[in-house]
């Protein structure tokens, strides 16, 4: 996946996670080069939602290292050792993070959710965010929905919002967390469509997904993890159409059916 | 049967109208000073560090779990005494009524930032936000919709609350009644003429109170 000379932009070393007495990460390691995309399939607690919220940090990992880019994280499982708040946020501000419930900003309209992460994080002059914001909403195909409140929005709508709003930040990798999961089978499709042109677009992105068909599509790795530990990686050909380990083909089949 | 005399008390509308002034002014003050403590204080006890919440939570206890009267003759009798410092009946009174109405507050304002979703947070948070322009963008402003209508209920008893300045003999509105009442033998007229001065301040603000909560909820759909 990577040489000496050229390290991978995402790298994840070494990294454990466990709540109380339950062990969620055991000792994963990923490299993700730029511009690929990553697909994360397995069971339910097979601890793919929290290896993707320890690479931005929503989670913080007792031990390893995570590194996007420049921005490195060592953790030694000491409290006193957690980044400060202003290091944790310029770092996260160049992670998309798009979840399975939306979270968009009830109070806002679609426009300035998608505003919001420029005018206070970034700091963008409020006319600039704008015409920025309304351009994303079209790449999203929400222009005409820019004005409308999320309660107004269907599921698939404010996903869509949600990723403009991920995408405004002009991160260097898009983190997806379930983004379907939760949205009526009907309206799948039209988040899916998105997240096919920003991976056509050469955007760096982590989908944990349940949608392996679509995981074979647009992956360019598969990533099959079970019980915190990664299973079984590679291209989706191999791991998706032509699985080496049981846990593998018995999680598969349950789609082949 | 009694003979209702409501004529006689014109005479007496400027004692009447110091204290409605007084009521007006304390009523502001121990709401402004009031919310200033809720806001810190409830602000404070979201604290992860236990020698700031800790004592927080101690404090908002102690001012809920006593009767206010009781705290307000402590703080004037009591207080100065400890301290050995001099505080007027004002002071005192405005001082003990801002405390026990901002543990409070402080409740209503703790409560409202809580019950926000911490999807939201997490949203902040993945934008790139520091905590304190998550709590200025994102939590306040969808807390504060959720708190309008309990902290105007809170702020109509810290209105109802002014009448014990009386007791410290503080020239409030019920106060000067007692002044009138013990001139004139005519406390029936008096103690009804003020109660309905609360009732005629208090009832548009309870009626406003009504039309902003159904206003706020209509907003959040």
């Amino acid at each position: 996946m990577t040489s000496a000379s050229h390290p991978a932009m995402i790298q994840i070393s070494n990294l454990k996670k466990a709540f109380g007495e339950h062990v969620v990460l055991k000792d994963i390691s990923i490299q993700i080069e730029r511009g690929s995309v990553v697909a994360m399939i397995g069971p339910s607690g097979s601890g793919k939602s929290t290896l993707l919220r320890c690479l931005n940090l929503l989670t913080v990992p007792d031990l390893g290292s995570v590194r996007i880019g420049e921005q490195h994280f060592e953790f030694d499982g000491k409290k006193s050792r957690l980044p400060r708040d202003r290091e944790l946020a310029s770092y996260r501000a160049r992670t998309g993070m798009v979840f399975q419930h939306f979270n968009l900003f009830p109070h806002m309209t679609a426009l300035e959710n998608v505003m919001e992460g420029m005018i206070t994080v970034l700091r963008t002059p409020r006319s600039e965010a704008r015409s920025q914001a309304l351009a994303l909403l079209q790449k999203v195909g929400l222009s005409d929905r820019a004005d409308m409140y999320p309660q107004k929005l269907s599921g698939g709508q404010k996903q869509r919002v949600a990723i403009a709003r991920a995408l405004a930040m002009r991160p260097d990798v898009m983190l997806f967390d379930e983004a379907t999961s939760a949205l009526d089978p009907e309206l799948v499709g039209e988040v899916l469509n998105v997240i096919r042109a920003l991976a056509a677009d050469g955007m760096t992105m982590i989908l944990v997904t349940h949608e392996v068909a679509f995981a074979r599509e647009v992956a360019d790795q598969v990533v099959f993890m079970r019980d915190g530990v990664v299973v079984e990686a590679g291209p989706p050909s191999q791991v998706i159409d032509n699985p080496q380990q049981v846990a593998t083909r018995a999680f598969l089949a349950r789609f082949n059916g | 049967m009694y003979q209702w005399d409501f004529g006689s008390l014109w005479q007496f509308r400027s004692i009447i109208g110091i204290g409605f002034v007084y009521t007006l002014s304390y009523t502001v003050a121990v709401i402004a000073l009031g919310l200033l403590i809720g806001l810190l204080v409830g602000l404070g006890r979201l604290s992860s560090n236990p020698f700031i919440s800790g004592p927080l939570r101690a404090y908002v206890e102690v001012f809920r779990c006593t009767p206010v009267l009781v705290q307000l003759v402590w703080f004037y009798y009591a207080l100065p005494v400890l301290l050995g410092i001099e505080m007027s009946a004002g002071t005192a009174a405005a001082l003990s009524l801002s405390l026990y109405g901002g543990a409070f507050y402080s409740e209503i304002i703790r409560g409202g930032i809580v019950s926000i979703d911490v999807g939201q947070s997490e949203a902040g948070w993945a934008l790139g936000m520091t905590r304190l322009q998550l709590m200025r963008r994102v939590i306040l402003p969808q807390a504060f919709k959720r708190m309008t209508p309990p902290l105007v209920n809170q702020s109509i008893m810290q209105l109802k609350n002014t009448s014990l300045l009386s007791v410290l003999a503080v020239p409030d509105l019920l106060y000067q009644g007692q002044i009138i009442a013990h001139e004139t033998y005519r406390p029936l007229e008096i103690y009804t003429m003020v109660a309905i001065i609360y009732f005629l301040i208090l009832l548009p603000a309870t009626i406003w109170a009504k039309k902003l909560e159904t206003r706020l909820s209509a907003l959040q759909g």
